[in-house]
């Protein structure tokens, strides 16, 4: 096995972990940049594997799979918003809220449902997402170098793993090139002026929480659909709060998520690949070291090499128009 | 006649049941849940057959975090039931503290051996049973490679990983085994996507077959072994139907026997205290074989086992307990 498969190989495993991390990270995006603070990403994104896991097993179809997942996802970005736009509560804790509502009430409903401790049946081939071949994949393996990098790289990953891709251009084009983009962001910065414009600040509010809800939705239907075979408790992992650290570290913008996400999903695919193997000159490196990697090397950067982080003006306060 | 007959029924089964009635059984199992397909499920399937052999009901309690057990613990032994079973190493800690607060209580603990006079401790020699599935692994393996993935980086589990490196090697000196954990907290027994995602990098280095010893994490090894196409091993209960043809084979723990024992041995007071260690010799590990691995296991292999397994018993093979020194040989 020489070095540039190594390579090949490590980068794949990268994109196949940091697509929930893209998705949940450009879903959160979107309710920061308008002036929500959303850090109930994770509860979403666990919600939405659940929804995902159980519909496809019942249905039998993907389909179904991934819009139960977007729907379910929207409901609770709905709650969050109800809690934290109409209600003005406190954003953080209504994000926490259903973070633990999910955890708890998707055991319980899977127990319910399907008696198998809060697991979702495994789902056979027709009802999860297969991998895409792009043509003419297994033919130029063997040319180098761009041979492997077409067949293993680009080619061979779930849909899901290429609209991820895909909605980084897209999320940069809405908030930057449309008129709902520039009033999405206006709304985080400075919600009087929106609203002296005559634009309603609580309806662009619910519109960027709704956009999360989607996203979140791709994000937990790609972990319960495609990366496994249905829905384990608890299975996002903390997946929700890498995506909010590598929302800040990005400093809210699209494709500099794209970059932190791949970085962190990187560390992750390192840390597992040199499990167990000895380092040239290091030697082996004990298990937990190489674990903590990720994190002590978010810290670093974040301590001091991208400069300083500031968040939309009027992230986590409730807009009142009249005292 | 009819009614007398009925009488006479109902009365000899209420009799039945007030002799059966002087235990009260009960169990707790530890955080990856009463249906995690391999190590708690065990439990539970145990206390289930004791309790349609015997009639008598048994309680039950899924902690849902680690702060619950001493409480959960407390409860059960106040409410008077006794033996209490307790599945799982962590729960160690809590039981020294509660075990001399109820001398008149039997305790049962598996996984961990707690030295207090009222309580059994459980534990199984897994390094014999994962180097008979070792063995297999190396047999069946083309690459010559083959692969473990445990779940919580604890020495417990490093028991299962230096039995499967001895097996496999066993088969030949050629044989490389990877190995790597989940992580270091209590999420790693519940991360099927990370598990997923570290079978794929030892397949991709070569291994094809993955052996776990991961509890919920293991159904996303499994899933991705045999969804490259390679094969995957079972852990603790028999998980060849999990992945149909595609798991070799499973390392039985018979943490059900354990429990199905304890409580029965209560039943007909003949509870002994102290430790009891279970090995192949005594059926506590083995490996599984049904209609799901059947054509993935050749009689040339079956027979390397067997003839291994045997040695095993008569002690002409010793297989090394990383438990014992904290390192492995092999």
């Amino acid at each position: 096995m020489d070095f540039f498969h190594v390579i090949v190989v490590l980068l794949e495993s990268t994109i196949r972990v940091s697509v929930p991390l893209i998705f949940a990270a450009l879903a959160g995006l979107f309710t920061e940049r308008a002036g929500v603070f959303d850090i109930g990403l994770e509860g979403k994104m666990l919600g939405a594997a659940f929804a995902a896991g159980a519909v496809a097993a019942v249905t039998q179809s993907v389909w179904m799979g991934l819009l139960a997942a977007i729907l379910i996802s929207i409901a609770l970005s709905l709650v969050h918003g109800y809690a934290s736009i109409t209600q003005r509560g406190n954003q953080i804790v209504s994000g926490v809220a259903i973070n633990f509502i999910v955890a708890g009430s998707t055991v319980i409903l899977g127990e319910a449902w399907f008696r198998q401790g809060g697991r979702t049946p495994a789902l056979g081939e027709g009802s999860r997402f297969q991998t895409i071949t792009f043509p003419f994949a297994d033919s130029v393996r063997e040319i180098p170098i761009l041979g492997p990098i077409y067949s293993d790289l680009l080619s061979g990953h779930f849909l899901l793993t290429y609209v991820a891709f895909a909605m980084v251009p897209i999320s940069w084009w809405i908030l930057y090139r449309t008129r709902f983009g520039l009033r999405l962001r206006a709304v985080g910065e400075n919600p009087g002026a929106v609203d002296t414009a005559g634009i309603s600040v609580i309806w662009l509010r619910y519109r960027a929480v709704i956009c999360c809800g989607i996203l979140c939705g791709f994000a937990g239907a790609y972990l319960s659909l495609a990366m496994t075979a249905g829905f384990v408790k608890g299975m996002t992992a903390g997946k929700g709060y890498i995506a909010l650290a590598a929302l800040i570290f990005a400093k809210w913008r699209p494709f500099n998520i794209m970059l932190a996400c791949l970085l962190f999903g990187f560390l992750d695919a390192l840390a597992i690949r040199l499990q167990g193997n000895p380092l040239p000159l290091i030697g082996q490196v004990p298990v937990q070291l190489m674990q903590a990697l990720p994190y002590i090397l978010t810290v670093i950067l974040l301590a001091g090499f991208i400069g300083k982080a500031i968040p939309p003006k009027a992230g986590g306060v409730p807009y009142v128009k009249e005292r | 006649m009819k009614k007398t007959i009925l009488g006479l029924f109902a009365f000899s089964m209420m009799s039945a049941t007030a002799l059966a009635a002087d235990i009260k059984p009960a169990i707790i199992y530890d955080l990856g849940g009463k249906f995690d397909k391999s190590f708690n499920e065990a439990a539970y399937n145990g206390a289930e057959k004791f309790k349609t052999e015997s009639g008598v009901e048994y309680r039950e309690f899924e902690i849902a975090n680690d702060a619950q057990r001493e409480q959960a613990l407390r409860r059960f032994a106040s409410d008077g039931n006794s033996p209490i079973v307790m599945a799982g190493f962590n729960w160690a800690a809590s039981l020294e503290k509660i075990a001399p607060e109820y001398p008149n209580t039997k305790f049962a603990i598996i996984d961990m051996v707690v030295e207090k006079p009222n309580v059994k401790s459980v534990v199984f020699k897994e390094q014999e049973g994962s180097y008979l599935v070792g063995v297999l692994a190396g047999l069946a393996s083309k690459s010559k490679t083959v692969s473990f993935v445990g779940g919580m980086d604890v020495p417990l589990i490093h028991k299962f990983a230096c039995g499967y490196v001895g097996g496999a090697k066993s088969t030949g000196a050629d044989v490389k085994v990877l190995e790597a954990y989940t992580g270091t907290t209590p999420d790693a027994w519940n991360d099927p996507v990370k598990g997923g995602e570290i079978a794929k990098s030892q397949i991709d280095q070569g291994a094809d077959v993955v052996y776990h010893a991961a509890g919920g994490t293991g159904v996303g090894v499994l899933q991705a072994a045999a969804d490259a196409g390679k094969l995957g091993i079972g852990v603790d209960s028999n998980q060849n139907g999990l992945q149909p043809g595609k798991v070799l084979t499973s390392m039985l723990k018979r943490v059900d026997v354990a429990v199905y024992e304890a409580f029965k041995a209560a039943k007909d007071d003949k509870f002994e205290f102290g430790i009891s260690n279970l090995g192949l010799k005594e059926d506590g590990v083995g490996y599984a074989l049904d209609d799901n691995n059947k054509a993935l296991i050749t009689p040339e292999m079956l027979d390397a086992v067997e003839k291994v397994k045997a040695e095993i018993i008569a002690g002409k093979v010793e297989v090394h307990d990383y438990m014992s020194d904290e390192s492995c040989p092999y």
